[in-house]
């Protein structure tokens, strides 16, 4: 058990482990995403209510529920980086936050396109859309408050605090639909329950969030080798690995 | 195929520009995010193997000196 703990935080082992795994996940992502995609906006039947506009939600919704799953990833990188004080979970936070902005940017942008066919507007000052809005800043604001700092040891304690804080948005996110008078609609799959989606269309979204997760396990190994790559630049382990 | 055509297809029932927009646009930030540690990477091994290069000749030269 210690000894794989122990690995997590070699960044040697990361290093070798995200070389060892990228050049296989990134076909299957790939393949996966365009299958997915493919197969919801093809495939799968038209939603007798909002018609052909709801196949947004194969984009929508794998990219909102990951844009949340993101933050704690990026969260508890921050949590151990601050009380263990182990590098790579600084180098792990940094990793996430790019990704989680993106796929924020995302969700806010399909839900924008969206909004206009079925509400009528691109944009409503709505808890849900807000709350989203606040998670992008909140990724931006890690990665630009990186920036701010001369020194990288502050600067990933700041970031670890401002990620640590902003943990608090992510319940209101979820909850948003339930606590206020709310224009969006509230979660159509369920753990407990029957779902409130037929076979036919639950299907490629369970497909799509499924490849939207390996879209960020895949990101997250590229990031952290670029970054391992740019930290450890000088170091033997990996100059003897680049020029063998 | 749901759909009885291609251009069927495209028209999503009127809203094609706003569902096949959402899909292009994800699909374009999808590629750059993917895109930045790629290049980035390449860059950074390209400048290592560069550098251990030069050191080695630099190595050499100081052999050939003495």
């Amino acid at each position: 058990m210690w000894r794989i703990v122990h690995q997590f935080g070699s960044p040697p082992w990361v290093y070798r482990f995200c070389d060892r795994v990228i050049p296989w996940l990134l076909p299957i992502t790939v393949v996966a995403l365009l299958t997915g995609s493919i197969w919801g906006l093809l495939f799968a039947p038209t939603d007798y209510k909002q018609g052909d506009s709801y196949r947004i939600i194969y984009i929508h919704v794998p990219a909102a529920v990951v844009a949340l799953a993101g933050y704690y990833v990026m969260a508890l990188a921050g949590l151990v980086s601050l009380v263990w004080r182990v590098k790579l979970a600084d180098t792990a936070m940094r990793a996430a936050a790019p990704i989680g902005a993106a796929y924020t940017a995302i969700a806010l942008i399909t839900g924008a396109i969206w909004g206009k066919p079925t509400w009528g507007a691109w944009w409503v000052w709505d808890a849900r859309i807000t709350s989203m809005l606040i998670l992008f800043f909140l990724y931006v604001g890690v990665i630009a408050l990186f920036e701010a700092y001369e020194n990288k040891t502050v600067a990933a304690r700041a970031c670890a605090i401002l990620s640590l804080v902003g943990t608090v948005n992510i319940p209101i996110i979820y909850k948003s639909v339930d606590w206020w008078y709310s224009l969006h609609q509230p979660a159509s799959i369920k753990f407990t329950g029957s779902s409130a989606i037929d076979a036919s269309m639950l299907y490629p979204l369970l497909g799509m969030i499924i490849s939207f997760y390996a879209l960020f396990a895949l990101l997250m190994m590229l990031n952290l080798k670029q970054s391992l790559t740019e930290e450890y630049a000088q170091s033997a382990w990996l100059n003897k690995r680049l020029t063998a | 195929m749901y759909f009885d055509s291609v251009a069927d297809a495209l028209a999503m029932g009127g809203h094609g520009a706003f569902v096949w927009g959402a899909y292009g646009i994800s699909f374009v930030i999808i590629f750059f995010v993917l895109l930045r540690p790629i290049m980035s990477i390449r860059t950074l091994n390209a400048d290592i193997r560069q550098e251990a290069l030069r050191k080695q000749s630099a190595q050499v030269a100081q052999e050939n000196a003495s």
